[in-house]
């Protein structure tokens, strides 16, 4: 079993294989976890699609599997595991951070309160808002 | 700290949502009840929406028009220098450092009031271009921090703590100007505030430097 946390999400993947910094997934789990998914243009979401260097096309897919560390950092985006690899944080790039705030739309996230009732921002479109961090420390 | 100021706003297309970055399961419970508040206050334990925001430290706010547009990026929300002047041992402030802190606070407070009373219109929000200026924009050591720094908080919740402290200490490194992430990962001390020597050792680090970043904002003590 992996763990895999994207942005904002966190998905088991039962059949996950590891191979050092590889994490091979079938090509619907990659869907399934990240929205990505290969095609003959490359490794594509939407209408984006980034090329494969060709010749590197068995860096990236093997027997019908993706390795997703792999095509995370060909994207560009920053990835990191656990020592066992049970756990992997699939990041965005700064970049793309960088775009969707200077876009000046508000980002959306959902959070639980403490009673565990989940709040999402866009919900409160409509209102004017003030999001303001805290913290007990 | 808001609860007035929700309370007197909230029946003017307003609300407020406090998002605690903390992540010691339970720890930012007590406080919440304390305060008892009847604005959203979530809880944010991968410090998600600093990541999305460019939060580097508490009370930092975004201004979101009723578009969902940003019309003040992330900034200290009425924060002042003052307690740098702290007596450290009797934790009292001088009186003149108190008086400024507390004007920073009004005069905060005060914009707010006026922004949703006003709108648009209001002197403190941003045009798009303004808005833009005052983005932070993240580095890749910064996107590279928010990654460590989830995959530290997932092994601490998973009970794997020694490495996960490791990963937030590389959070930290690589985004050294997030208080938010050396705070989060440094131990607390009996009053539950990250107030130990090595704090006030990597505040004294920053020398003619702020702790909080400066406010572009009419009448903000600076």
């Amino acid at each position: 079993m992996v763990t895999i946390l994207t942005d904002g999400e966190t998905i088991e993947v039962p059949a996950g294989r590891v191979e050092g910094d590889r994490l091979w997934l079938s090509e619907a789990e990659l869907e399934n976890a990240t929205g990505w998914s290969t095609k003959k243009e490359g490794l594509c979401r939407g209408d984006v699609c980034v090329p494969i260097p060709p010749g590197r096309e068995r860096d990236f897919v093997r027997d019908g599997q993706v390795d997703v560390a792999a095509a995370w950092r060909h994207l560009g985006k920053p990835v990191v595991h656990s020592q066992d690899a049970s756990v992997w944080v699939l990041g965005e790039a700064a970049a793309e951070r960088a775009s969707a705030l200077q876009s000046l739309e508000a980002p959306n996230f959902t959070l639980p309160d403490r009673s565990g009732r989940m709040h999402s921002l866009s919900s409160y479109r409509g209102k004017k808002v003030m999001l303001v961090s805290w913290a007990s420390w | 700290m808001w609860q007035t100021l929700y309370e007197e706003l909230r029946d003017r297309n307003f609300t407020l949502i406090a998002v605690a970055l903390d992540s010691r399961d339970g720890d930012a419970l007590p406080w919440i009840e304390a305060a008892n508040p009847t604005y959203p206050c979530l809880i944010d334990r991968e410090h998600r929406v600093a990541d999305l925001y460019g939060m580097v430290n508490v009370p930092e706010a975004v201004w979101i028009d009723e578009r969902g547009r940003v019309v003040r990026p992330a900034e200290p929300a009425g924060a002042y220098e003052g307690f740098r002047r702290m007596d450290r041992v009797k934790r009292e402030m001088p009186v003149d450092a108190a008086r400024i802190t507390a004007e920073a606070k009004a005069t905060y407070v005060n914009a707010v009031r006026d922004w949703v009373l006003n709108g648009m219109a209001s002197e403190h929000v941003f045009d798009a271009e303004r808005a833009r200026a005052h983005v932070r924009v993240p580095t890749d050591d910064v996107a590279r921090a928010h990654v460590a720094f989830r995959l530290g908080q997932e092994l601490i919740r998973r009970g794997q703590t020694e490495e996960g402290d490791r990963w937030l200490r590389d959070a930290s490194q690589l985004h050294p100007d997030s208080w938010c992430m050396w705070r989060q990962r440094a131990g607390v001390n009996e009053l539950g505030l990250a107030s130990q020597p090595d704090f006030w050792a990597r505040v004294d680090a920053l020398g003619a430097r702020k702790y909080y970043a400066p406010v572009d904002m009419k009448g903000m003590p600076q």
